[in-house]
């Protein structure tokens, strides 16, 4: 029998309902996916099955893992932040620019780390040679971007607005409108890789992905914000997403970055 | 709600996790990700594997990131593992003079991976190791874990992690020696030799 969204949608109302009952007998808020979510059939063979081993990093300030990969200056070109002027000509699309601040937990920017981004084409397909799905390709969009934040934690691309697609999860699924962010943080703990999300996309309730965030209000930070201030007139519509790393680190190593 | 508002500090929770799905291929990786040690240095070691399923079967879409000190144990502050060419947009690919000590390996279709890089030297209480963090199309959250080297009894038995576990576990920790210095590490995401993954607090 193959699986159909309502299948799907009875896997997430259930996981969802045992998050709210695990919350409201005391259990902490969990602002991160479980690794093991089945509604999102990829996920099955990949956790592991054993608890992670935690590592209180006060006991040892001198692990690696609060130190950082740096990037700079010539791991970017100028042009790379900008996704509609990478070939000859102008890509097909809604042209949209996205920005806002990268922060750690205490609210303190992360000044001149990277930002790496990848999205579909406005048809809703990726220019990766195994993408199946039968929308056009655009000679003039690939969908890959990376900038350093500025002084002020701030990051700002100009792209397309990315179009949904189908995959094969289950029978008619398809994903909500995404752009892919990867980032760096001060320390190595703080790496984080996600997906950014448009206002009120109607494909939210079925996609396992956005789901897979159980509780509600951790969920509506993946979501943009459109945000006119942004817009550029005559030429694009603005949305804010500021991004907070998760993750130890140590303060002291970043003074005078 | 994705405006942060950083004077109020309940307001500041973190963006959550999301995997990397199947198509991060054509932007993430880059030529030469595994190429960390500086061309001709004495004291690099290769480190390879594969990266394996529940079922044991190879991973073709996953990657690893490596991060790691030089053999004096000091941490790298230099940038430029992924120089960019502002001329015609590519990849520069390093210079092969500096140490980055970072890198981002793809799996290739067997699931394997390797990369060149400096011996890690020993940072305060720990035995030498790398730092590995793993992505994966079906991984919600990446996976961090740390490749130790074996050799050095005293320290391996010294360290702080890998005293706390049983033998069992602690071996999926610390690499195979193949010999004139390259070493076999494989991840197991789950299942019979599940590598130990951790978190940070």
């Amino acid at each position: 029998m193959a699986l159909t969204q309502h299948d799907i949608d009875l896997e997430i109302a259930a996981e969802h309902a045992t998050y709210e009952k695990r919350v409201a007998d005391g259990a902490p808020v969990e602002h991160h996916p479980r690794r093991d979510y089945a509604p999102y059939r990829s996920s099955l063979l990949r956790h592991p099955k054993q608890p992670p081993v935690t590592i209180d990093v006060s006991k040892d300030p001198e692990l690696v893992e609060l130190a950082s990969p740096a990037f700079g200056e010539r791991d970017i070109t100028e042009i790379d932040n900008d996704l509609t002027r990478q070939h000859n000509g102008e890509p097909i699309g809604e042209r949209i620019t996205v920005s806002g601040r990268l922060l750690d937990r205490d609210g303190r920017p992360i000044r001149g780390q990277l930002v790496e981004i990848w999205q579909a084409n406005s048809a809703g397909r990726y220019a990766h040679q195994r993408e199946q799905h039968d929308a056009p390709l655009d000679p003039n969009f690939t969908g890959v971007g990376r900038t350093l934040t500025d002084d002020e934690g701030n990051y700002r691309f100009t792209t397309v607005q990315p179009g949904p697609y189908p995959w094969r999860n289950h029978v008619n699924a398809w994903r909500p409108a995404h752009i892919h962010f990867s980032m760096f943080g001060t320390a190595f703990t703080q790496r984080l890789v996600t997906q950014m999300y448009f206002p009120s996309d109607p494909l939210f309730p079925y996609d396992p992905i956005i789901q897979s965030v159980t509780d509600d209000a951790a969920r509506q930070r993946l979501v943009a914000t459109y945000d006119h201030s942004l817009s550029v007139p005559e030429f694009s519509m603005g949305y804010h997403w500021d991004i907070v790393l998760d993750g130890p680190h140590a303060t002291w190593i970043e003074e005078g970055r | 709600m994705t405006k942060i508002d950083t004077s109020r500090p309940e307001s500041v929770l973190p963006t959550p996790s999301h995997t990397v799905g199947p198509f991060y291929g054509y932007a993430l990786p880059f030529p030469g990700g595994g190429d960390i040690a500086p061309v001709g240095h004495p004291d690099t070691i290769t480190v390879q594997g594969y990266v394996y399923d529940g079922e044991g079967k190879p991973l073709p879409d996953a990657f690893v990131e490596l991060w790691g000190p030089d053999p004096e144990g000091n941490v790298s502050t230099t940038d430029g593992s992924i120089r960019r060419d502002p001329a015609g947009g590519g990849y520069l690919g390093r210079n092969g003079v500096e140490f980055t000590g970072w890198g981002r390996i793809q799996t290739d279709a067997n699931g394997h991976w390797y990369a060149r890089t400096l011996r890690p030297g020993a940072r305060g209480r720990s035995a030498p190791y790398l730092s590995a963090c793993v992505f994966a199309r079906g991984l919600l959250v990446h996976l961090f874990t740390r490749i130790y080297l074996p050799g050095d009894k005293a320290a391996l038995a010294a360290d702080p992690l890998l005293s706390g576990l049983d033998a069992a576990r602690r071996d999926t920790l610390i690499a195979q020696d193949d010999g004139k210095g390259t070493y076999r590490f494989d991840i197991r995401l789950q299942g019979e030799g599940e590598t130990v993954f951790l978190e940070f607090q």
